[in-house]
């Protein structure tokens, strides 16, 4: 008999604190409205952290049903919950860092109008991603996903009077239904063919296939399907372009939803469904081209990117990238791992980024930076930390995850680990390119004019406007304490997972392993890992001896080498020549123009889908369709119908005795109805 | 003896007159009448049946539908009173304020 | 089987009284309340018998949960405790329970003396519980009459308006029509079977050939009882007695009878097997659908709107009983149930509103109500919607289960007829929404705070619309139960 662990109340708690700032918050002070907000938050993750206490008591995968919730035929789809070592892993995550970052925004967003609603929606988020994280069937999780969208819609538009955060808004929403609209078909696809959407059930199904090698059949319809959903919601091409607009959300928002949890769902989704991708070769190798291409593609753009944050969102989604190939290459446990690690350095960086421009009185331009680290040295440590992590520095959390992720691909396909190794050096570069020109040299600023605020907020007044008058200054101990714990956990976060062959164990493949090793396929897919055909209790780890624990650290070496050459690289460019990028921009003119541009793919989309769908809608749909059929029709039928309306009424006379001829003549007909049905 | 049918088509009859008063009397107080009519044809039924099957009960049904009957009609005479306060008629066809 | 002879063996035991508790206690708690009327002072203590009712509902309410622990049958397989009754008997009680809070301030504003008007909807209650757990004919029949009788009464409780006791008449003079009809189908079923009993008849009917008495026997049942739910072609009556009868009691009639027969009838047809079944209830349920929403579209009186909305619902609901039993039983038992919730909510508000002498009743007279009552307003909408059968209401589901019934019983005539329906029906409960939000407001005038209890009366009705709206597994879950209960 397995415990209760009352797991609805992890997702439930910050519902609760949601609608309390929902409804009253209007009314309360802001010590309220925050006492609230964390106080749920904080309840939640410690539900987290007592799972995790009693997990080892647990019969793995845990479920709890809450209550039955839709059922028809023999379709079941219960509000239950679903622990196993992967949920805990999110759960802890979301928990943690959501905690942490709520108590940034104190700090982050005190000034600001619309507090409560603010601390409503970010409350509201939580319920949802940890519905998602929960759930124990693909609907409920769908249910978590869309909430999320929406969570997201509204923080991102948080500042909704400015048009640009409005049309962001829309634009991550619409980018979002493409995406869900892949997952939706999935689900029925599981629906016709499985009859539930249950995991244990979809999952039993699944495992009772066999690899779809040289056929592509209904798993890798589904696992493509699924990967579709995953990229809208996790950024990847061809559908990442929302993300980089996102960044019109206050910052906290960038860091929680953008950077941490949110979008690390898509990652998540296919670990999940693990079992449906490792019997269809060719949907997971789809994930790992698109992975692939997108960690270059995004780290290329964010060279030339001059807004901190927009560096950053171009960096979550190359990260993301990395996450994506990881899994394509069939290893979920460092997928996972990478996903946990980027959790605390890029919700630091994102936090530090708000820190950066919290100090700076709102301006985002790096251009108009420098020579911070003297004035706010707490931003500037931990940032660096951060940095050094995502570069992947040796012994940072980032480095092992990423060592981990190269080194399986390696053994995928060398072009992976080729790619992934170039992407690595320059998300050294343009991380480091990010901190000389923040921090470094001098201060590029106007000091004495801050009337021109360029932050999201308008006409509002902000805090750091307001004190900018006093000069740059650090940011206050509420905001800098989770950087503290974000830095912490940055550093040692990556040694749960030290792989063999720098002398750890890797305790975390080991602690996923049941999860994604017990339903490993018969069959070796053509594409994955020796490791992941391993009989169930052996680590990828035990399995050294195949290419040699010395080949592995030289590629350790080289990637080791790629980092340090893309912080040499920023180096010299930024801080000894500051000189040369220009030279180097315009001896380049056209490449770093489409760099700078970002490949012009937001015009190419606007151009090949958005334009044609707005003209086709207004001439074909509006003016044709909705004015001349649809409206037309209704018009007609809904005249004819209330023509019908207007003579029925007459029926009702109001007089008994015709009233009583109609129950009997009603009756006469039931009776010679029957009568004849009887004799017949 | 009489046989089943003679006792069905009698009270299938008088079901049918009860009806037919229902339709075409316009006095509240006669259309009431006719659907006391109408129970008394379907007690006359029960009995009818008591005795092909029987079973004494069809008879004992008929006193519980005259008990039912009973209590009918004494709230039908309340409600037939207080219509006539506030209409100061007894005309069904005049009852008409609620329609369409 | 010929209760007599059986009485004449044995007097009731202890545990047939069990079997009827909520029944006893309702009718103790009205009695109570004939008692006291003359002896409590009504100017000052309206509220006291209203209470004291609002105690028996409750105690009811209790009952049927303790009693629910020990089914069987009672009184010479007169009576039947099983999940079914239970389901049944619960959402009775409650619905009266809920009615009686709606009606505190209504008596009070409509300065209508009390009297006996508690103890009549406890009466009621007592016919109707007993019909859900009745499996004799004339049991029903009693049974049904207990019920008629009271809300015969009730209709007709404001005495001093002319509609009132219009819709009192009619609603009598009809009615007693069809249960006629109603006892005339019994009597031909005792005569095609020689007993009265649903099992016996059940066994009579599958061991030989059908003799043509027991079709039209199910023919006339069937007109009796159709027009108690308001099925088309007999549903003529339910917008002049909706108009006219006090608001509450309107939410009252149009949920706890409807339940109750909607009960019987899914004992004769599923238990009985009812022969012929399908064609009947398919016009039926096509034309209840069709002629209530058509209907609905021009009506500018509140009340007489949702009656018309009530005709349709029996529509949609008839469409479960066409569809297979084990399908068809659990998603007509959630029907009643949301439908109830929701129904007596809009009632609720239309009582509120409706101001002393029913004033207020029209759409003119709804405009702007979002902006008077902005918590009047959001529930009155809550409820339209779950009547529209948005999702996360109760109505949603509803129409959602017993659409997909219909379906797996191939009905995809009539499904497309209640879609198409449901569509038609949006357009006037919307056009309510459209005029509480859009439209200007005609009278400023502040309205009436909500007393406390109505207050509550909405938040239960409320509260279990998006319960059933959300959570529909657990009480679908017991429907299921309670089919294979009355399924054997």
């Amino acid at each position: 008999m397995t415990p209760d662990l009352h797991l609805w109340l992890i997702p439930v708690l910050p519902l609760i604190g949601a609608a309390i700032n929902g409804f009253v918050g209007r009314r309360l002070t802001r010590q309220a409205i925050v006492t609230v907000a964390i106080a749920f938050c904080g309840a939640s993750f410690a539900m987290a952290l007592y799972v995790a206490l009693r997990f080892s008591g647990l019969a793995i995968p845990h479920l709890e049903t809450l209550a039955p919730w839709i059922r028809a035929g023999s379709f079941q789809a219960d509000f239950a919950f679903y622990v196993d070592q992967l949920s805990l892993v999110m759960l802890l995550v979301v928990t943690g860092v959501g905690l942490l970052i709520h108590i940034y925004s104190i700090g982050y967003m005190w000034e600001e109008g619309g507090f409560y609603r603010f601390f409503c929606y970010l409350n509201l988020f939580m319920f949802f991603m940890l519905t998602l994280v929960l759930a124990s069937n693909y609907l409920l999780m769908f249910i978590g996903w869309e909430g999320v969208g929406l969570a997201s819609y509204l923080l991102i538009g948080f500042w909704f009077t400015k048009d640009s955060a409005a049309s962001a808004g829309k634009k991550a929403f619409i980018v979002n239904r493409i995406g869900d609209f892949g997952f939706l078909i999935a689900l029925f696809l599981m629906i016709k063919h499985f009859g539930t959407l249950n995991f244990d059930r979809v999952f039993q199904f699944a495992a009772s296939m066999s690899v779809e090698n040289a056929t592509a059949g209904l798993l890798t319809a589904i696992g493509l399907l699924l990967m579709v959903g995953a990229a809208g919601k996790s950024a990847q091409i061809p559908l990442y372009v929302w993300l980089p607009d996102a960044m019109e959300g206050p910052t906290p928002v960038s860091a929680l939803i953008h950077a941490a949890t949110m979008v690390t769902a898509g990652v998540y989704m296919i670990a999940r469904s693990h079992v449906i991708f490792e019997r269809a070769p060719t949907a997971l190798m789809v994930v790992a081209i698109i992975g692939t291409l997108t960690a270059l593609f995004a780290a290329t753009i964010g060279i030339a990117q001059t807004d901190i944050k927009k560096v950053l969102a171009y960096s979550t989604i190359s990260q993301l990238g990395y996450m994506f190939l990881a899994c394509g290459v069939a290893a979920f446990s460092a997928g996972i791992f990478h996903l946990m690690t980027h959790a605390f350095f890029k919700g630091l960086l994102f936090l530090a980024a708000g820190s950066v421009i919290h100090a700076v009185g709102g301006e985002q331009d790096m251009r108009k930076m420098g020579g911070l680290w003297r004035k706010i040295p707490w931003t500037w440590a931990t940032m660096l930390i951060a940095t050094c992590a995502i570069a992947g520095i040796p012994g940072l959390s980032g480095f092992f995850s990423k060592d981990e992720i190269l080194w399986r691909a390696y053994q995928a396909s060398w072009a992976y680990w080729l790619v992934g190794v170039v992407t690595a050096f320059l998300t050294s570069f343009y991380m480091f390119r990010l901190m000389y020109m923040t921090f470094a040299g001098e201060y590029r600023g106007v000091t004495s004019d801050h009337s021109i605020v360029q932050e999201q907020a308008p006409a509002r007044s902000r805090p750091s406007a307001a004190q900018a008058h006093h000069g740059i200054h650090e940011s206050p101990r509420v905001m800098l304490i989770p950087l503290a714990i974000l830095a912490f956990l940055s550093i040692v976060g990556g040694w749960i997972g030290v792989p063999g062959s720098l002398g750890g164990s890797n305790r975390f493949d080991r602690f996923l392993g049941p999860v994604f090793r017990a339903t490993a396929p018969a069959v070796k897919p053509q594409h994955a890992a020796p490791g992941e055909t391993a009989p169930p209790e052996q680590t990828t780890e035990g399995l050294e001896s195949h290419t040699g624990r010395g080949t592995e650290l030289a590629f350790t070496g080289i990637s080791v080498f790629a980092a340090l050459l893309g912080l040499y690289l920023a180096r010299l460019l930024y801080l000894r020549r500051p000189a040369l990028p220009e030279r180097i921009a315009a001896a380049l003119n056209g490449l770093y123009a489409a760099v700078a541009n970002k490949y012009y793919v937001d015009e190419l989309y606007a151009t090949l889908f958005v334009h044609p769908v707005v003209e086709g809608s207004k001439h074909i749909l509006w003016h044709g369709m909705d004015q001349g059929v649809i409206d037309a029709t209704l018009d007609n039928s809904a005249d004819a119908t209330r023509h019908v309306s207007d003579s029925l009424r007459h029926m009702q006379s109001g007089n008994l005795r015709s009233y009583a001829g109609w129950v009997a003549a009603g009756a006469a007909v039931v009776i010679a109805y029957m009568v004849w049905t009887g004799t017949r | 003896m009489v046989p089943l049918s003679y006792y069905l088509v009698l009270s299938g009859v008088l079901f049918a007159c009860g009806v037919t008063g229902f339709l075409i009397k316009r006095n509240i107080i006669t259309i009431f009448m006719s659907i006391e009519l109408m129970l008394n044809g379907v007690n006359l039924s029960f009995v009818a049946f008591a005795a092909h099957w029987h079973a004494l009960s069809g008879q004992i049904f008929v006193f519980f539908v005259m008990v039912v009957a009973a209590a009918e009609a004494a709230v039908g005479l309340a409600i037939i009173i207080a219509v006539y306060r506030t209409r100061e008629t007894l005309n069904v066809d005049q009852v008409n304020l609620l329609k369409l | 089987m010929s209760l007599a002879f059986q009485a004449s063996q044995a007097l009731p035991r202890g545990t047939d009284y069990l079997r009827i508790l909520p029944e006893l206690v309702l009718s103790i708690f009205g009695m109570i309340i004939m008692v006291l009327d003359p002896v409590v002072d009504q100017r000052r203590n309206q509220k006291a018998l209203g209470t004291l009712a609002l105690i028996g509902s409750l105690a009811a309410i209790a009952s049927t949960l303790w009693q629910a622990r020990a089914p069987g049958l009672a009184f010479w397989n007169m009576v039947q405790v099983d999940t079914f009754s239970v389901f049944f008997h619960f959402l009775i009680t409650t619905i009266t329970a809920v009615v009686i809070l709606t009606s505190y301030e209504y008596m009070e504003v409509q300065q209508i003396r009390v009297g006996e008007y508690y103890a009549l909807i406890l009466f009621g209650a007592v016919g109707m519980c007993l019909m859900s757990s009745a499996v004799e004919l004339v049991l029903i029949f009693i049974a049904l009459e207990i019920s008629s009788i009271s809300t015969y009464i009730l209709a007709g409780f404001r005495r001093r308006a002319a509609i009132s006791s219009e819709a009192s008449i009619k609603y009598f003079l009809l009615g007693s029509f069809a249960t006629a009809f109603f006892l005339y189908g019994v009597a031909l079923m005792f005569g095609a079977t020689g007993s009265t009993s649903i099992p016996t008849i059940e066994q009579h009917l599958r061991s030989g050939s059908i003799p043509v008495l027991a079709y039209v026997a199910i023919a006339l049942m069937f007109v009796g009882l159709g027009f108690k739910v308001a099925a088309a072609p007999f549903h003529v009556w339910t917008p002049d007695v909706y108009e006219g009868a006090p608001a509450p009691i309107v939410g009252f009639m149009s949920t706890a009878p409807k339940a109750a027969v909607f009960a019987v009838l899914l004992r004769i047809m599923f238990q009985i097997h009812a022969p012929g079944r399908l064609g009947l209830i398919w016009v039926a349920a096509a034309l209840s659908m069709t002629l209530g929403n058509i209907g609905a579209l021009v009506q500018q009186n509140v009340k007489r709107l949702l009656a018309y909305s009530s005709i349709a619902h029996a529509g949609y609901l008839l469409v479960a009983f066409a569809a297979l039993p084990q399908n068809g039983i659990p998603s007509a038992m959630f029907y009643t149930a949301s439908y109830a919730a929701m129904n007596i909510g809009a009632f609720a508000v239309v009582s509120h509103f409706g101001g002393a002498g029913e004033r207020y009743v029209t759409l003119e007279d709804y405009s702007g109500l979002g902006r008077r009552s902005p918590v009047l307003a959001a529930a009155l909408t809550l409820f339209l919607l779950s009547l529209i059968g948005i999702p996360i209401t109760a109505g949603f589901f509803a129409k959602f289960y017993v659409f997909s019934a219909a379906l797996q019983a191939n009905l995809v005539g009539l499904v497309i007829i209640g879609v198409i329906n449901s569509a038609v029906a949006a357009y006037y409960y919307l056009r309510v929404i459209v005029v509480v939000y859009m439209h200007d407001p005609r009278d400023e005038s502040v309205l009436p705070a909500v007393p406390l209890e109505l207050g509550a009366a909405l938040a239960i009705t409320a509260l279990t619309t998006i319960y059933l709206g959300l959570l529909p597994g657990r009480v679908l879950d017991y429907a299921s139960r309670s089919a294979g209960d009355l399924l054997h």
